[in-house]
């Protein structure tokens, strides 16, 4: 098995397995990023609420998403939760909670960020005009702060599916782990690494480029 | 703003209700549970040839591995693999993720407090390797270099403990590890003599100056604290596998091709549990 690097990767199922490695890489991502949207504009509109209660509520949530590493949250949920609650959450679901629990929190923030950034005499202008609260949130207010908000969101995405590769440490076989156990299989291989860590780069790359060009595209058009 | 007044209530309402779902923990599962259940949980290594790795075709295969089928077989239940990794072996027993370890994990009176540890099923050192061209000959002389382990082995204590003026590099996982002494990143690494000697073996330029460190370990299963039937039933099941030699049929299938063919198999392999 003196192979040297490319023909690792192709050796047996390898490139299939790296290939369903970010399928699941990308699974927990996008579900992820789909609940923090909607979660998140939940958090941002709670974060605007005037009752203290709520602002406590949310600017802890949100200090605990900044300042804890994602692997002690995802320790917490995945072994914690066993230990002091007996929940027993697969690695999956326990990324899919951390990711969302953090992406929502600053979603959130982001779009608390965008809509204050919305002159206040808008909505009153739109509020004398005779719209309803609803009314100005979804046509004056939501799709400007949209396209403000375009940019740091895809920002967010991108961190976050970068971010799942911490799933590795908690059972989940992603793109990350696959990886590991085919170097670790033809350790005896000197470039086995290199070749097989530039293969992971390639595929994040093709996976966040894409989404990086999608947004500049709709930032044209909005703009 | 009532609808944010509702938006907050239900939210609280849901972290309150979760919050009181909240169950005692459950513990670990006992021989019976097991067998009920069809299928036993077991932790291997995906990245650690030829222990427990993951071949070209996605099968998990290894010295462990081999044991773990044939327990699996012998309970008339299914396996699930979990694959984990040095750092975090115990916290998966302690967190009842998985039935059973078989992540060649060394025996330490230190991890025995926190998991029951089964007859041992296999003999280590801890080996020191190191590049040709600035050979480790000696423990001593690593003092006040960079001698890289991977996190939470036997290693790591050892060298802690013993030789405090060592500085560590401690890596996450076996292959990060090795990539470092690849690379240059420490005068050499040390961890369990098996491995470090397959490791030579293959990687020309290197050599195992130091074979034969500390005291001599074993690597043995482990249960959660206080699963006395599953313990019981795997000593049994390590004294029967013994009469047939089992262990020798193991190393034969799975180290034998990495050691080589000069090898002698009796100074890794344990039979019945007995040293």
């Amino acid at each position: 098995m003196q192979d040297s690097g490319i023909a690792i990767l192709f050796k047996g199922i390898n490139f299939q397995r790296l290939l369903g490695g970010l399928w699941v890489t990308l699974r927990i991502a996008l579900i992820s990023i789909g609940l923090s949207c909607v979660l998140g504009l939940l958090f941002g509109l709670l974060m605007l609420s005037r009752r203290k209660i709520a602002q406590v509520f949310c600017r802890v949530w949100l200090e605990i998403v900044r300042f804890m590493p994602q692997l002690v949250l995802l320790y917490i949920v995945y072994f914690g939760f066993a230990r002091m609650f007996g929940w027993d959450l697969d690695g999956e679901t326990s990324g899919i909670l951390v990711f969302t629990f953090w992406g929502a929190a600053e979603m959130g923030d982001l779009i608390r960020g965008a809509l204050t950034s919305i002159p206040l005499h808008q909505t009153e202008s739109a509020a004398a005009i005779g719209l309803t609260q609803w009314q100005i949130y979804r046509h004056v207010l939501i799709p400007q702060m949209l396209r403000r908000l375009l940019p740091q969101a895809i920002n967010l995405s991108t961190r976050i599916i970068k971010t799942t590769a911490l799933v590795k440490m908690i059972n989940v076989i992603e793109v990350l782990k696959v990886g590991q156990q085919i170097i670790g299989q033809f350790y005896r291989s000197p470039d086995a690494a290199f070749w097989i860590y530039f293969v992971i780069f390639l595929l994040y790359f093709l996976v966040c480029w894409p989404i990086s060009m999608l947004a500049k595209r709709l930032e044209k058009k909005w703009a | 703003m009532k609808l944010l007044n509702k938006v907050f209530a239900l939210t609280l309402a849901l972290v309150l209700l979760l919050a009181a779902t909240a169950a005692s923990a459950e513990g670990f599962r006992t021989l019976d549970e097991i067998k009920q259940s069809g299928k036993i949980t077991i932790g291997l290594f995906s990245d650690k040839k030829p222990f427990g790795y993951v071949d070209e075709n996605g099968e998990y295969q290894g010295y462990d591995v081999y044991l773990a089928r044939r327990l699996a077989a012998d309970l008339g239940v299914e396996l699930d693999i979990v694959s984990l990794d040095a750092p975090n072996r115990i916290e998966y027993l302690q967190s009842f993720k998985v039935d059973l370890v078989l992540a060649n994990f060394t025996y330490t009176a230190e991890r025995a407090e926190q998991v029951d540890f089964a007859l041992p099923y296999m003999k280590v050192a801890l080996g020191i390797v190191s590049p040709d061209s600035a050979l480790i000959t000696e423990a001593e002389q690593l003092n006040g270099q960079h001698l890289i382990v991977s996190k939470g082995t036997t290693a790591e204590t050892y060298f802690t403990n013993n030789y405090p003026e060592v500085i560590l590099d401690r890596y996450d996982s076996y292959t990060e590890a090795y990539l470092a002494l690849l690379d240059g990143r420490g005068a050499a690494l040390s961890t369990d003599n098996t491995e470090v000697l397959a490791w030579a073996i293959e990687n020309p330029g290197f050599t195992v100056g130091v074979e034969s460190l500390g005291d001599l370990d074993t690597i043995n299963p482990a249960v959660s604290k206080g699963n006395e039937t599953l313990l019981n039933w795997i000593n049994e099941e390590i004294k029967a596998l013994g009469e047939e030699n089992f262990f020798h049929a193991d190393y034969e299938a799975t180290l034998r091709e990495t050691y080589g063919e000069n090898a002698d198999a009796d100074s890794l392999v344990v039979e019945g549990g007995v040293i």
